[in-house]
């Protein structure tokens, strides 16, 4: 681990002038530790944020939510208003980590984790994403974990988090402020797709820090589903994870949301998809043709091809959950 | 009388418990002194060729960085193989950290920085550069199965005909099953921390199973003999990690010879990937029954990895020649060498994954020959061990079989696969057997009573979370009749009367008997030191007069006076015995073994492969059990391991890098709470006069053994799909 000089600003724009290339915002460090313990990030500068002013959990004049980037992951899940208006938050998180990861662990700093890809994990492989231009062993390598869709050549990697499947789902938004003031990122905005640049995981400026999420006021809490897969029943990466959300009128779809998990650089979201759900009837058949569609683009690797069917089935599962109302 | 009553048998909480919950247990790495220099090993990121150049000016211009080792500044070592062979080690020649400039296998330690603290050490670590000249390497088990050679210690003589038999049988199997690498990943990573003492000796804390064989191997390699005492009263698990000295230890030794000072090396999570493993098997079953199921013919071959350096074997295909009766078998067992670290002994070497594809196999029969899985276990029992041709001292499988069965329901269980579902779930239910040698082996074991009449035994074992301290002081505590608080077991230094490696399940066999035989010798010194007295009481009587309980020494008959032992050594003063003792000779009459009977079910979402184990029974024989209470910790955690072989666990190799990619505990799949059910362990009576003193077999692996093939059976009764590919992960079940 590189040594590192260590900040605790009390206020936003102190922070920010902190900021720099060879500094890092640390909230739980969950990620961040084990980034620095293992030689892949050498920040020279830790700046805490943990003493900002960023730990609310506040209504929004529109009627949604807006999330202080501090609000712990554990906090956020057993928030009373989230249990009841934003379920699939509280059950994305709840299946991601440990608890104690999701008692350090930070809103925005879900947003920010890196993808758990072996090779990204090992210093001493080459990773385009770690070391720019170095290679992707993952693309014909141990890529069973790896993406499906939306990836390059120059990088396979999927993006770890659960929550941000949900987020995704709901059509969070991103609230930050950098050294150009304060903007909102809409939630499919946020994260990239590798493409030739697979080191940038977000469109966030490297001096820009993420203060707050908000939820829209729609949150599809009688009719969501979270399913998550993964190699055991607890603490592991989703291999495919569905966020699916339904506002029905009787038996009739009048809106769906379905992201996924696990198969791409950000969690994977279709319009198209959703919209095609949209007057019909909950029922498999529908569910299917929307997977169908949500999957149009995907691409295996040598070791992931199973990954599409599951994807496949588990969009059928998940949205058949969310019609027969949130599972408890 | 009796010298294996209570507390031998009964279910105690373990006395180093109250040690280890509240910290006061030290582990290697928890000693400390002022000045102690910290080490950080750097491991090769290539998996064959050669160390061109070692840059590690960045490193050492680091304040606080003392040294950078690497073997062209190392002390002087060994030159022949002898001196590296440790107590557990494979044929061939032993790896030999910083020898030269071969690298030998990815993860191979390069260089060792040594600095003023933990974290400076880790840093420099981090900017020394090393440049390689890279050669070809194979790390491919499947890609050089053609080029395997006969292990060194062949299996089993063939017996009968078994080309013959199997192709004239009514009824026949034949399948190839595959296990991958797995590492032990004990909680408590490697770590040594070596004291320099002021007249160059070396007080040494490991992490290991065997203290002795770490300071035989230190005195061999640097010459040290007479100087190391070596130290592990604590050892936060290991399954077999900590049989041979691993690298950390010479390293550390290297470092403190150099520099005259104490030094610590402490391995990370990642570099707990960079020695031995359990071997990736590939394994190939042919039965051939008659039409109900009785074995006519059965043929096992294995092929298993090692590195170029070592032969490494194991039991893996013994077990297929001694479960079940049958007259016309083969075995076959084979190596072949890769670019890798040699495997080593982990839980159960051999057998759990050798009878795991027995298991599957005789699972595969049964529906071919249409017999409950259960009944042809029965049909083909079989109170002698084929391959020894010998009966066993004490075979109560059947008893496993029958109390398991009703403890589980197995009547229920339709035959058919698919047959049983809820929603979305298709239940099934398997079984396997289990089978472990009962080994003893030359143990040593000082009592010594003193003259407040506390008794201290010791022996220079180890307790690796098994029990040992508990168990030991039970069985001495039994002998002299004193409550478990006036009888301290010390083990883990090297300074301690001998004892072998803890592992095979041999601690209770070899050890318990050396305390129990100590004891056995103290009690004649206690009776010899109370006739001692004019005018005793005891005066005349022999051993078999007399009786220890409630901290006396009592005569059996008038005056049937009693004595406390205080106050027999409130006179003699101290006394003490110690004992070496050997397997017994009738041993060699009979073939020894303990045996279990699992029984699982499982739950498989069918359109999305999860699998989930719902329950299991482990009906286990294994002689008298010492300890209810840490015997069944000890079956409980070898299921929950067979649970993992089956579903979770593989050690993932990029075999274009030659290098394991998986290596932290996130993505290195350990069973979790959430994925164990409620298991079930139940010990039959097993009464065994032969196998030792104790008719105490040992449980450490039995407990793991046939789980996984349990599991595999119970996937197969659910959903009609055979894995014969370990894990079972749900891309195999879509």
């Amino acid at each position: 681990m590189t040594p590192f000089s260590y900040h605790r600003p009390e206020a936003i724009d102190e922070a920010l002038a902190l900021a720099g290339p060879d500094s890092r915002f640390i909230a739980g460090g969950t990620n961040l530790l084990d980034l620095m313990k293992e030689n892949l990030l050498h920040p020279r500068r830790l700046i805490d944020i943990n003493r900002l002013p960023l730990r609310e959990i506040t209504p929004t004049p529109e009627g949604g939510l807006l999330i202080g980037a501090l609000v712990g992951n554990a906090e956020l899940a057993w928030d009373p208003r989230i249990e009841a208006r934003y379920p699939l938050v509280a059950k994305a998180i709840l299946a991601g980590a440990s608890p104690q990861l999701r008692n350090m662990a930070s809103t925005g700093g879900n947003l920010l984790q890196r993808t758990r890809c072996y090779y990204f994990y090992d210093a001493q492989t080459p990773c385009n994403k770690r070391e720019p231009g170095s290679g992707c062993p993952a693309r014909d390598g141990l890529n069973r974990m790896h993406a499906i869709l939306g990836a390059s050549d120059a990088c396979v990697a999927v993006h770890p988090s659960d929550l941000c499947v949900a987020l995704a789902a709901l059509g969070a938004q991103v609230h930050t402020q950098g050294p150009q003031g304060k903007r909102r990122i809409d939630f499919a905005d946020f994260h990239r797709l590798p493409d030739d640049e697979p080191w940038r995981d977000n469109n966030l400026d490297e001096r820009e820090l993420v203060t707050a999420v908000e939820l829209p006021p729609q949150g599809y809490a009688g009719h969501c589903a979270y399913l998550k897969l993964r190699d055991r029943a607890s603490y592991a990466f989703a291999l495919v994870s569905v966020a699916a959300a339904l506002d029905l009128d009787g038996e009739r779809i009048r809106g769906a949301r379905i992201a996924l998990g696990g198969v791409a650089h950000k969690p994977w979201r279709l319009v198209e998809a959703e919209q095609l759900l949209c007057g019909r009837r909950a029922e498999p058949a529908a569910f299917a043709e929307a997977a169908e569609r949500l999957l149009q683009s995907a691409q295996p690797l040598a070791g992931n091809a199973f990954k599409i069917e599951l994807a496949r089935r588990a969009i059928v599962r998940a949205l058949g959950e969310a019609a027969g109302g949130t599972p408890r | 009388m009796n010298t294996l009553a209570a507390p031998v048998g009964q279910p105690l909480a373990r006395v180093d418990g109250p040690l280890k919950v509240t910290g006061q247990a030290r582990y290697a790495a928890e000693f400390g002194a002022p000045g102690l220099l910290h080490g950080v090993v750097v491991c090769s990121r290539i998996a064959r060729g050669q160390v061109l150049r070692i840059d590690a000016r960045e490193a050492e211009a680091l304040d606080g960085v003392v040294l950078v080792l690497t073997h062209e500044n190392r002390p002087p070592v060994a030159s022949y193989d002898k001196p590296y062979q440790d107590d557990d080690a494979a044929d061939g020649s032993p790896f030999r950290p910083l020898f030269n400039d071969r690298v030998l296998y990815s993860g191979q330690p390069l260089a060792l920085v040594v600095a003023e603290t933990r974290e400076l050490a880790r840093h420099a670590a981090s900017l020394v550069r090393i440049e390689y000249r890279q050669e070809p390497h194979q790390t491919d088990l499947l890609a050089v199965r053609e080029q395997a050679h006969e292990a060194p210690e062949p299996p089993p003589a063939p017996r009968g005909d078994f080309a013959g038999a199997f192709a004239a049988a009514p009824v026949r199997v034949e399948c190839e099953y595959q296990t991958p690498v797995e590492h032990h990943n004990p909680m408590e990573t490697h770590a040594s921390t070596v004291f320099y003492q002021a007249d160059g000796g070396l007080l040494v804390h490991d992490k290991t199973q065997g203290v002795q064989n770490c300071q035989r191997y230190l005195e061999q390699v640097f010459g040290l003999q007479g100087r190391i005492r070596v130290l592990a009263p604590f050892v936060g698990g290991a399954f077999g990690s900590g049989l041979r000295p691993q690298y950390q230890l010479p390293l550390a030794v290297m470092a403190a010879l150099k520099l005259q000072r104490s030094v610590r090396v402490e391995l990370s999570r990642q570099q707990m990937f960079t020695f031995g493993y359990r071997p990736r098997s590939l394994q190939r079953l042919r039965l051939g029954a008659d039409r109900d199921g009785r074995l006519q013919a059965l043929a096992h071959q294995a092929l298993g990895q090692t590195s170029r350096f070592e032969d490494f074997t194991e039991h893996e295909v013994d077990w297929s020649g001694m479960l079940y009766a049958c007259d016309n078998v083969q075995l076959g067992y084979r190596l072949a060498a890769l670019d890798v670290y040699t495997p080593l002994d982990m839980r159960a070497p051999g057998a759990a994954i050798g009878v795991f594809a027995l298991e599957c196999a005789m699972d595969e029969l049964a529906y071919a020959a249409s017999v409950d899985p259960l009944e042809l276990r029965l049909r083909n029992y079989s109170e002698v061990n084929g391959n020894q041709g010998k009966r066993y001292s004490s075979k109560e499988l059947r008893a496993c079989y029958v109390q398991g069965a009703e403890r589980f329901g197995w009547a229920q269980r339709p035959q058919a696969p698919r047959s049983l579902r809820e929603g979305n779930q298709l239940i099934g239910m398997g079984m396997a057997t289990g089978v472990w040698e009962a080994l003893q082996m030359p143990a040593s074991a000082r009592a010594c009573i003193d003259a407040d009449g506390r008794l201290q035994v010791s022996s220079a074992t180890a307790d690796i979370g098994t029990g040992t301290y508990t168990a030991m002081t039970q069985i001495a505590a039994a002998a002299l009749g004193l409550p478990m608080e006036a009888v301290e077991f010390r083990l883990g230094d090297s300074n301690l009367p001998q004892a072998p490696l803890e592992g095979g399940s041999a601690t209770v066999s070899s050890v318990g008997s050396a305390v129990h035989q100590a004891c056995l010798a103290l009690r004649q010194k206690l009776l010899d030191a109370a006739q001692q007295s004019p005018a005793s009481p005891f005066t005349g009587a022999s051993l078999d007069d007399v009786a220890f309980a409630n901290g006396s020494m009592r005569l059996k008959r008038p005056p049937y006076t009693a004595l406390a032992l205080e106050r027999i050594v409130g006179v003699s003063g101290a006394l003490e015995a110690e004992v070496r003792v050997e397997p017994g000779e009738q041993r060699k009459n009979w073939a020894t073994a303990t045996h279990s009977a699992v029984f699982v079910e499982v739950r498989v979402d069918e359109e999305l492969g999860t699998v989930k184990v719902s329950r299991v029974v482990s009906a286990v024989a294994a002689g008298r059990v010492v300890n209810p209470q840490t015997a069944g910790n000890q079956i409980v955690g070898g299921v929950v391991w067979g649970i993992g072989q089956a579903l979770h666990e593989e050690t993932l190799i990029d075999h274009r890098l030659g290098r394991y990619m998986n290596h932290n505990l996130a993505e290195y799949h350990l069973p979790v709470q959430a994925d164990i059910p409620s298991i079930e362990a139940i010990f039959v009576e097993e009464h065994d006069s032969v196998v030792n003193a104790l008719g105490s077999k040992g449980v450490g692996e039995i407990g793991i053994v046939g789980v996984a093939a349990a599991v595999a059976n119970a996937v197969y009764h659910a959903t009609g799909k055979r894995v014969r590919e370990l894990p079972i992960t749900l891309d195999k079940l879509l």
